[in-house]
């Protein structure tokens, strides 16, 4: 029969437990709403950015620069992005798999790590590829100058022909219960897109062409890297609220069980009780 | 009276989306004005003070470096970081001043990088004119 002193013990334990998954799920829904905010305040820049790039593309015919040039995809380097605490469900080990596949369908190429997020590179350092860069503890205070330093390690190495492409795996903020997995190529950058309505609006260029067109590229690139940290920054405290709802209510279910089965288990101790000192009685008379 | 629209946008936020009558960017090639009807422009910004005029009142902003798109009826400023005159945070401006200074100071030290540490102390300067310029 189990111990009733041991129950109690155990529904406090729970207890407590819950108390901290409760607070973390407030905690994770307030960074979340913040989290949002910013991509959704950083969407602008990268829309204006990319408009710009678009019809400065239409523009300036067959120009070209170090960061669109394609060599093939021998050697790659892939920005894993995880979080940098765990206690959020399926989140990292969803992006490490993913990381994983990619490096299985790439057997036979020259891949290097960048891992961004503690969990990552944790988890990588045990593995066999070589991490050429890590950033940690980046996202407790995430802001521009990140992104600007990640980008531009990338696009140095890039440029000096240490790897033919980058690819980006990250968790993208669908929703605050679903997070989708993106891999996209971010160096070379992809062919941008002409546009229509931009090739009408005829611009004076106080600069050539060329030269604006040089220096947006890779202010382009880093709102990429920005816009991904956002998006697995908001996608991290989607899945932790979640993870921490669930932990929760797993508590509540627990302690009912407990407190169910100790109370059969004080039941029984009062019924064995009786039955003693009734068969006393009896075997008296 | 003829406007234009300004909107400052920052990899942070959408700063500012106003109706103006007059703008002026700290352009590469020095300070640019724009009216309303200014033929359509793309300029790199440099480190310097916006400024934009509704009716009488004047309004300025730190802005260091970025892009400047202008149409006709409109005026897009992407800039890396801009604030508002009453944002800046003139201590902490006049901090980074003096550490720049004090860094361009230390000539025969070779672990400061120059460049940067002028910069840094041109964005400290226009910061500190500009915060004396609010609400003028």
């Amino acid at each position: 029969m189990p111990n009733i002193l041991d129950i109690r013990r155990r529904i406090r334990s729970v207890k407590n437990t819950q108390q901290i998954t409760k607070a973390m799920k407030m905690v994770s829904a307030a960074k979340l709403r913040r989290a949002q905010e910013r991509v959704m305040s950083a969407r602008p820049y990268a829309q204006k950015i990319l408009a710009v790039l678009n019809s400065l593309v239409t523009r300036s015919e067959g120009q070209t620069h170090p960061l669109l040039e394609d060599r093939g995809n021998e050697r790659i380097q892939l920005v894993v992005i995880t979080a940098d605490k765990g206690l959020c469900g399926a989140f990292n080990s969803n992006i490490v798999k993913a990381a994983l596949n990619f490096v299985g369908e790439n057997r036979n190429r020259q891949l290097t790590l960048n891992c961004v997020g503690r969990k990552g590179r944790d988890l990588f350092r045990r593995g066999p590829l070589p991490i050429a860069h890590e950033a940690v503890n980046i996202f407790a205070r995430l802001d521009y100058s990140h992104a600007r330093q990640i980008a531009g390690t990338l696009m140095e190495e890039f440029a000096n022909r240490e790897m033919d492409a980058v690819y980006l795996v990250y968790n993208e903020f669908k929703s605050v219960i679903q997070q989708r997995i993106v891999v996209e190529q971010l160096l070379p950058i992809q062919k941008l897109a002409k546009s229509e309505e931009g090739s009408l609006i005829d611009y004076i260029y106080e600069q050539s062409p060329g030269e604006i067109f040089g220096s947006l590229i890779p202010k382009h690139v880093e709102v990429q890297v920005y816009r991904a940290l956002l998006e697995s920054a908001a996608a991290e405290h989607g899945a932790r609220m979640t993870a921490m709802d669930a932990a929760t209510n797993n508590a509540i279910e627990l302690i009912d069980s407990l407190t169910l089965t100790m109370n059969r288990a004080r039941q029984a101790g009062i019924t064995k009780e009786i039955i003693e000192i009734v068969s006393g009685a009896a075997a008296l008379e | 009276m003829d406007t234009l629209q300004l909107e400052i946008v920052t990899p942070d936020r959408l700063l500012l989306r106003e109706s103006v009558e007059e703008v002026q960017v700290p352009a590469k090639g020095g300070y640019l004005g724009v009216l309303p009807g200014h033929a359509p422009l793309i300029t790199e910004l440099q480190i310097g003070e916006i400024s934009y005029r509704q009716g009488k009142a004047t309004r300025f902003l730190a802005a260091t470096g970025g892009y400047c798109e202008v149409l006709p009826d409109r005026v897009i400023i992407l800039a890396e970081k801009a604030e508002k005159a009453e944002e800046i945070d003139t201590t902490r401006a006049q901090s980074s001043k003096d550490r720049a200074e004090k860094r361009l100071g230390e000539l025969q030290n070779p672990d400061i990088d120059f460049s940067r540490a002028a910069v840094s102390l041109q964005r400290a300067i226009v910061r500190i004119q500009v915060s004396g310029k609010r609400g003028s």
